[in-house]
């Protein structure tokens, strides 16, 4: 296939300040982008399962234990930027999506990994 | 332990009935227990009665724990009374028409209070001061009156009279002795406590006989002196004494004093060996103790003694005592009076303080034996244990009491024997709080739960603090407060490196102080100290990703993900065309309305793109961010006062306007509320909030730290009759003092408790300038006034901003997961299954 079928260009790495997120539609489905300081880019769900809202792009961005992590903006769980998996209950993901920086524009994948923790 | 099942029955269910109850169940005695209890409620502290005018309720004054009797199979009575005792046949009379019988009657009935004689005492508003039953009478009474007057200047007197003060009552206190607390102080410190509690505006009149109590005419009634003086006031409280509640010992034929009292044994054997008595009721060596630890030690050595101890259970008691009377901090210990042969005194007194302190000490000079304290009880501890261990006195026994020139000799903590009682109402020796500290107690806290210590008069807590802190300094333990795995320091400390090294960014505070990359913990009580420190703009982009989401998009985040819009109206204060702009709004966006506790309008399901068009034509049409998305100060309630109202006697919506935009926008570790109300009517509700202010006729009332919420907190009365300007300054002071020293997350009501020192403390701080800061406050505080911007003014300024409200970075539409449904012809998000009924219909009502 083709980069444009497995791809979509998003917005450019300056739409989201260091440390904080947005929210994007891939096909449909809410996600949540995040950025570092370091311009690395995260991409999971933006479907909080513990409050049924979708404000996961909404979260305050930081690590515990080393491990980046996004706390939900309503009841606080913490899930992992990598692969979405909330720390406080592993059984629990948003699910992630692939992510790459071309030429300043953030790059989503279509597929959602999903991985068990 | 006996082993065998007998009846026992135990009448009086007061403190010290409890305490005896509690202790025999300790003991695991098998016996078949039956309590009669005469109130509606089982046992209850009558020590911090007065608390229940300041905001404890009938269930925080309890001492019952969950389901006491039930779990220990003890049969209470409740509102049930002996009425007689057959001692032949061994059974009790109860007022419910029972008859019960006993092998062993333990008689708590305590006391009643004494009502002088005086024609007139039976009027409708006149009133005892023992039950939370006087209590509510008193309060209801209050209700209609405003003065009072309280007979009796003893240590419950003024109890009362600190009673009818907090209820907003002019109020007075007559005793019939040439001084206050006769009992236990001296003339001079009795004259110094008179002064010092007429500075609280309490009027005190001494040497005075009343007569008869009269109907008045500008008020309900009129004292009569003997000396031909009266005294108007609307309602009265006795509080001339107690006498033991004996009638039940008398009318069965046990020895009764010649003033009172079951006369008992060591053992609280009455002259009937199968009954004792215990408490205020029991007369041991021809003397009555009207203390609680008293009776629990006469409860506990009862208890200990039905389960087989053979020691004796009383040998009189040490009738000490420390307190705060209308915040006044007065101690006595021993022989106030010095009337002890040849005893010697050692004064101090510095009026300018208001601190008076004597020890009494033994004609060979060895010995404490006596100490009255006023203004200052301190050294109440060390002196207590000075004296009841015996200690030798240091050579110059005056620098036990002299103040702290940097090197007091004191005996300090480490001195004392293990055995040392340090709370003397439970009974705990330094020995036992050394035991819990090693099984692991390492807070205050901890160490109230598991030895009881302070738990009761709470007169103790510096000494237990001392104890603590020096027996986990000698453990070379240190305790951790930090913020989070981030950073090492507390909120405090945290707060400080900001303003010392005027750091500006997270990154900065970060790099030079703490470790990681921060989380939802840290990153909001940083930003909220930035915001406190230098108040720059909560969106600009070093500042945005600090902030909770609340504080991110300037609204409060509901269960739907959407946001609720509240503008700011000072004071409750609007026009009717703001009301009908703000209406206007609300309907064309469709957002659900409702009116706030705080005198405001909130608008609800505002998606995080409708945002920016909302608060512009709010903007547009003069209102600004009413920041009640953030932990800030939030509104400023007020009655419509003396413009409007017949009864108010002071601006009270001016004054509530003019407090909310000098502190709107102040950001803090939690909210903040405040109100002002007209007139001592009190309906804005004000000692309800962090700041309270009622207004009086000469001035305002300043009313701190009180909460409604989760935990409610009565506010206490901080300062009396202030101009404009003192209340400001006292407010900036006391606002500006919480910001710097409170923890994360920490409201006013928690943070006072926590305060060491207490109510007394932030006075000395705020009013006396005790530490020297009240200038830097006040111009702290000035600087967040005069950077203060309306936030969402700012934002709709600010293109870089207002990108951030964008439903979804690449997609305009909104979000299509939210759905709604009508009720009360408002807008509501849809529960899970009406959302699921809604696949199947397009539409429905409820």
């Amino acid at each position: 296939m083709s980069m444009e079928e497995e791809w979509v260009a998003v917005c450019p790495t300056t739409d989201i300040l260091p440390w904080t997120g947005v929210a994007a539609r891939i096909d449909g489905q809410q996600v949540a982008i995040f950025r570092t300081a370091d311009n690395e880019i995260f991409v999971i769900g933006n479907h909080d399962p513990f409050s049924g809202a979708n404000v996961i792009s909404r979260g305050i961005v930081g690590d515990i234990d080393g491990e980046l992590v996004v706390a939900s903006p309503v009841y606080k769980q913490h899930f992992r930027l990598r692969d979405g998996i909330c720390i406080e209950d592993a059984q629990v993901s948003l699910g992630s999506w692939p992510v790459r920086i071309f030429d300043g524009i953030v790059v989503v994948g279509r597929h959602q990994q999903v991985r068990a923790a | 332990m006996s082993g065998r099942t007998d009846k026992l029955i135990v009448i009086g269910n007061g403190m010290v009935g409890q305490k005896f109850l509690e202790s025999l169940c300790e003991k695991n005695r098998d016996a078949d227990i039956a309590v009669l209890c005469e109130e509606s409620r089982p046992a209850y502290d009558r020590v911090q009665l007065s608390s229940y005018f300041s905001g404890s309720s009938a269930d925080d004054l309890s001492l019952v724990e969950g389901d006491f009797f039930d779990e220990k199979g003890i049969n209470l009575k409740k509102n049930c009374t002996a009425i007689g005792i057959d001692r032949k046949s061994k059974t009790v009379q109860t007022s419910d028409g029972d008859e019960l019988g006993y092998d062993k009657l333990v008689i708590a009935t305590g006391s009643f209070p004494f009502v002088p004689p005086i024609p007139g005492n039976d009027k409708a508003h006149c009133h005892v001061y023992r039950t939370i039953e006087d209590l509510e009478a008193i309060k209801a009474s209050a209700s209609e009156s405003s003065s009072g007057v309280v007979i009796g200047g003893g240590l419950l007197g003024l109890e009362a009279a600190k009673a009818l003060k907090d209820l907003g009552l002019e109020t007075h206190v007559v005793e019939f002795a040439p001084q206050l607390m006769a009992v236990q102080l001296d003339e001079r410190g009795g004259a110094l406590l008179r002064k010092k509690i007429e500075s609280l505006g309490v009027h005190v009149h001494t040497g005075k006989a009343t007569q008869e109590i009269a109907d008045g005419e500008q008020t309900r009634y009129q004292l009569k002196f003997s000396d031909g003086g009266t005294l108007n006031v609307d309602m009265l409280v006795f509080s001339a004494g107690i006498r033991p509640q004996d009638a039940l010992a008398r009318d069965c034929g046990l020895e009764v004093g010649e003033r009172g009292g079951v006369v008992v044994d060591d053992y609280c054997r009455t002259s009937d060996p199968d009954i004792y008595a215990i408490g205020e009721v029991a007369l041991w060596n021809g003397r009555i103790y009207g203390l609680v630890a008293p009776g629990y030690e006469m409860a506990r050595g009862l208890a200990a003694h039905l389960a087989g101890a053979d020691t004796p259970c009383f040998q009189g008691a040490d009738m000490s005592t420390k307190l705060k009377l209308l915040g006044v901090e007065v101690g006595s210990i021993g022989d106030a009076h010095a009337r002890t042969e040849g005893a010697h005194t050692c004064l101090f007194e510095d009026s300018t303080a208001g601190i008076y302190k004597k020890l009494v000490i033994s004609a060979d000079s060895q010995k404490l034996i006596g100490a009255v304290l006023i203004g200052d009880t301190s050294d109440y501890g060390n002196l207590l244990q000075i004296a009841l261990n015996d200690i030798k006195l240091p050579e110059n026994p005056a620098s036990l009491i002299m103040p702290d020139m940097g090197d007091a000799p004191g005996i300090g903590v480490d001195s004392l024997p293990d055995r040392a009682t340090i709370c003397s109402c439970n009974n705990v020796s330094k020995g036992d709080l050394c035991t819990a500290i090693d099984a692991g107690a390492v807070t205050l806290a901890d160490l109230k739960a598991q030895t009881a210590a302070s738990s009761s008069c709470g007169g103790c807590a510096a000494l237990v603090k001392q104890v603590l802190d020096a027996e986990l300094s000698a453990r070379g333990i240190t305790v951790k407060n930090h913020l989070c795995e981030h950073f090492s320091y507390s909120r405090q400390e945290l707060y400080h490196l900001v303003r010392v090294h005027e750091i500006k960014t997270f990154d900065a505070l970060l790099a030079q102080f703490g470790s990681g990359c921060g989380c939802d913990i840290c990153k909001p009580a940083v930003a909220s100290i930035l915001a406190s420190c230098w108040n720059d703009y909560v969106l600009s982009p070093s500042l945005a990703g600090l902030q909770d989401t609340n504080d991110y998009f300037l609204g409060n985040l509901q269960k739907d993900g959407t946001y609720s819009v509240v503008p700011r109206v000072p004071g409750g204060e609007i026009t009717p065309q703001g009301l009908i702009t703000i209406g206007d709004i609300a309907k064309r966006y469709d957002l659900y309305t409702k009116i706030t506790g705080g005198q405001r309008i909130d608008l609800f399901g505002a998606r995080v793109d409708q945002l920016p068009g909302i608060w512009q034509e709010l903007v547009d049409a003069g209102f600004e961010s009413g920041h009640a998305y953030g932990k800030a100060m939030r509104t400023v309630k007020s009655c419509v006062g003396s413009t409007w109202c017949r009864y108010g006697v002071q601006d009270s919506v001016g004054m509530a306007i003019f407090l909310e935009q000098r502190y709107r926008g102040l950001r803090a570790p939690h909210k903040i509320k405040l109100a002002v109300s007209g007139c001592t009517r009190e309906c804005a509700e004000a000692q309800g909030k962090d700041i309270g202010v009622i207004a009086t006729e000469k001035g305002w009332n300043l009313y701190v730290c009180g909460n409604g919420g989760m935990r409610p907190r009565h506010a206490e009365l901080f300062a009396v009759d202030l101009d404009n300007d003192t209340l400001v300054r006292y407010i900036d002071r006391i606002l500006m003092f919480y910001i710097r020293t409170a923890d994360r997350l920490q409201r006013t009501s928690v943070w006072r408790e926590n305060l060491e020192g207490g109510l007394e403390y932030l006075q000395d701080v705020v009013v006396n300038d005790s530490l020297s800061i009240g200038s830097e406050l006040e111009k702290q505080m000035q600087l967040i006034v005069d950077n203060y911007a309306c936030e969402w003014k700012a934002t709709l300024a600010d293109e870089e901003s207002l990108k951030r409200f964008r439903a979804f970075v690449n997609d305009p539409k909104p979000d299509e997961q939210l759905v709604y449904v009508r009720e009360r012809e408002q807008r509501r998000p849809a529960t899970e299954d009406e959302k699921l009924a809604m696949q199947r219909t397009d539409t429905m009502e409820v």
